[in-house]
């Protein structure tokens, strides 16, 4: 609140922030002390700490220590850094941990329960019995209360809209075993079910915290991946003052100072200045736009090479990208009508259970048992058929499956995801950063001498210019070191030019032409062209064999000219089509899902987002912008495609055993509900019968551990 | 029977000190960094630490 606070007045008891970073640079022990230790020795910095599994540092610092200013702290200790949003996940991340503590507690109360249980098994009579039936009661209710809430909760919220799930049965399984357990306690019966159901809560829990912890795992190396949009931008305040501030605060009509390097937090109008702006954020375009007084930028993309002064015109939500993210969640919304496996399962088994509890309750009561003993028979029913191999069944197998594509480099953000993309039938490709890079890589470094090379590289490090990071990236790959130049000096437009032992050297202007595009490093007098093009992705093709093997034909859609895309599709021998905008590309999503199909969409770039959201499942490469990555299911970390086929094979496979866990689970069921209801189910059956079911169905999960082989 | 009355509430508070302690490790996320934990053992300390930094 205190304009005049500077960096050095490091008295002040301002309230510390929190910053995150990615830093996917980090391998070692090392690489852990020289991060956290060097950061310390930043002043303002009151604590860094680094997380080594999810490759993120934690850093509480003062506010006025920006976040960018830390980004380039750990830049100079060596490592790359990523801003990362205010931990978005940390909601979904609480989930788990709930359902962690609820499984804890499930486990306590199961292991003493069942201590109780075995000596009673065994032949405790009288008041002993009575004793441990009590003792268990005592321990069962609390923790039903305590653990049962996830399923109480989700089968209320069922309830109230007129529909059923899987927690239905389960909570009415529970509910009703407690009672009557809690009745044959208090008259001495033979028989309480409270080992019963508290293995049941343990086991279905199992199932959910597996499903949780899958999700949270995918999500924390897809958070540790995104590129963000400025977290804000210095405001020149009217006194000619600059100020940071955040972007939610940023309004229309302020100006922004945006340096070189610095990413825009709002849309706004050129007033100062001209600059090259790098737009592939927003089209997935790398090539960069020069841009000048009056000129329109928007958020989210990079002004490369100068600063410039910026009106705002719109900020927030008004923004380009925030149009986009609308039209991408209105997209996004028919994902909600896919019924998860498990549910479809429960919509048919839990009238089933239920009518069959029913049908044994009043068949035993016109066997003349008495109300008592039929009730007990049709809890044994409601309990022995409870799914619990069944909640085990679907999350067990996506877990293991999940594992083993993240082991290959591919990230699967829900147990949902795999069941779509088990389904799919057609396969959409984008074109720049899918089936290609998304960036040009230099070609014919190998003719340039060893000085040249290292003139090269000291020339392009001193640029943000795409190409200049293409082959400086190229070159630091092939260990070489750059050479000392002077006098750096980059034109807009133009090149970077230097000179290098007093003789004069540049790397300039690269010329466009077709998709490859050249530059010229010039020393002194010779004229060197470094030639650049967007390759194809490795095993493009063979991707695409494969895909079609699987029964997936693939077809090109871009936003490129025809021009473009034609080489592409020739090459790979599959059908394109050219220009389309990104309301054309849901268009044709929405018109194959029309005619029965289920599309996977491919794709990178935010123009690609809504086509994401809209298709039955998508996948993004690692390299995708921001939103891309956001609106897929799945992300591939490597350079080559076929993690898009592999993903598409370990769906099926994991499909297979969940259908296998499935005919396993109502195999049980065959066996065990006749000797329900011919009432012969005691306690210790139950017990054997969930556990042993429950175990098989994890096992035969477990297989799809190779499943990517 | 005069064994157990002893022997349960020993059971219980037994299984109840774990689940207290997994809670209590959870709550200090203990699990969040479960690599980073067999990395930082090879972390030498400083035989000098800066006065400045110990906040």
């Amino acid at each position: 609140m205190n304009a005049t606070v500077t960096l050095d007045d490091l008295k002040t008891v301002d309230d510390l922030e929190d910053s995150r970073f990615a830093v996917p640079g980090m391998r070692c022990a090392g690489c852990i002390s020289k991060i956290e230790k060097g950061l310390l020795d930043l002043p303002g910095v009151d604590s860094a700490r680094v997380n080594f599994s999810t490759k993120q540092v934690a850093i509480s610092h003062d506010p006025e220590l920006t976040e960018d200013k830390l980004k380039t702290a750990i830049g100079q200790l060596g490592f790359e850094a990523q801003i990362l949003a205010d931990n978005p996940l940390s909601e979904d991340r609480g989930d788990t941990k709930r359902l962690l503590r609820a499984l804890a507690v499930a486990g306590f109360g199961m292991m003493n329960i069942m201590l109780l249980s075995v000596s009673v098994w065994s032949g405790a009579m009288g008041v002993t019995k009575d004793l441990f039936h009590w003792l268990s009661a005592l321990i069962a209710i609390p923790v039903i209360a305590y653990s049962g809430r996830p399923f109480f909760a989700s089968a209320a919220m069922a309830l109230r809209y007129l529909r059923t799930n899987m927690d239905v049965p389960i909570s009415i399984g529970i509910i009703l075993a407690t009672g009557l357990s809690l009745y044959e306690t208090a008259t001495s019966g033979p028989h309480a079910y409270f080992d019963g159901v508290v293995m049941l809560i343990f086991f279905l829990l199992a199932g959910r915290v597996l499903d949780g912890m899958m999700r949270d795992r995918a999500r924390e190396g897809i958070s540790a991946l995104l590129k963000q949009t400025a977290p804000g931008a210095m405001i020149i305040q009217s006194d000619g003052t600059t100020r940071w501030t955040k972007a939610e605060d940023i309004e229309a009509g302020m100006l922004m100072q945006v340096a070189a390097g610095d990413n825009l937090a709002a849309d706004g109008i050129i007033i100062e200045g001209r600059s090259g702006f790098d737009f592939s954020m927003l089209t997935g375009e790398s090539d960069p736009q020069n841009r000048t007084i009056d000129d329109e930028v928007l958020a989210g993309t990079t002004n490369l090479t100068a600063p410039v002064k910026v009106r705002v015109t719109a900020a927030g939500k008004d923004t380009s990208i925030s149009d986009i993210a609308r039209l991408m969640d209105e997209a996004g919304q028919h994902r909600s009508f896919h019924v998860r496996v498990a549910d479809r399962a429960a919509r048919y088994y839990a009238p089933a259970v239920h009518l069959l509890a029913l049908l044994a309750f009043v068949g035993w009561m016109l066997a003349g048992v008495g109300w008592h003993q039929a009730l007990l028979i049709s809890v044994a029913v409601l309990i022995i058929t409870c799914p619990c191999a069944l909640g085990l069944a679907v999350p067990a197998a996506q877990v293991v499956a999940s594992g083993t594509l993240m082991r290959n480099g591919v990230l699967v953000k829900d147990g949902s995801a795999l069941e779509r993309l088990a389904e799919a039938d057609r396969v959409i490709l984008d074109k720049t950063g899918t089936i290609t890079m998304g960036h040009p890589v230099p070609l014919n470094l190998q003719q340039l001498s060893v000085e040249e090379k290292s003139i090269a590289l000291a020339l392009a490090q001193s640029s943000n210019h795409p190409i200049s990071k293409a082959i400086a990236k190229s070159l630091v790959g092939e260990n070489v070191s750059p050479a000392k130049i002077e006098s750096v000096i980059e034109v807009v437009g133009k090149g970077v030019s230097a000179k290098w032992n007093g003789i004069s050297v540049s790397l300039s202007r690269p010329s466009k032409g077709g998709d490859s595009a050249a530059t010229q490093l010039t020393v002194g007098e010779v004229g060197q062209r470094i030639i650049l093009k967007d390759a194809l992705r490795p095993d493009s093709k063979a991707t695409i064999t494969k895909l079609f093997e699987l029964g997936l034909p693939a077809s090109l859609l871009s936003g490129d000219s025809m021009e473009a895309v034609t080489p592409i599709a020739l090459q790979l021998g599959i059908m394109a089509q050219a220009n389309a905008k990104p309301e054309d590309k849901v268009d044709t999503i929405k018109r194959l899902s029309a005619q029965g199909m289920k599309v996977l969409m491919v794709g990178d770039g935010l123009n690609d987002g809504p086509a994401l959201a809209a298709a039955h499942v998508s996948i993004a490469p690692g390299s995708a912008s921001d939103v891309g990555q956001q609106a897929a299911d799945v992300v591939f970390t490597s350079d080559s495609m076929l993690p898009v086929a592999l993903s598409v094979k370990v769906a099926r496979r994991t499909m297979q055993t969940v259908r296998q866990n499935f005919g396993l689970a109502i195999g049980y069921n065959v066996l065990a509900v006749p000797l329900a209801l011919s009432g012969m189910v005691t306690p210790l059956i139950a017990a054997i019968a969930m556990s042993t079911s429950s175990l098989i169905v994890v096992g035969n999960a477990l297989r799809l551990y190779g499943a990517a082989k | 029977m005069s064994g157990l009355a002893v022997l349960i509430p020993v059971a219980l508070f037994m299984g109840l000190c774990g689940l207290g302690f997994f809670f209590w490790a959870m709550r200090n996320d203990q699990f969040e960094d479960l690599e980073g934990a067999s990395h930082r053992v090879l972390i030498d300390d400083e035989e000098v630490i800066p006065d400045d930094k110990t906040v």
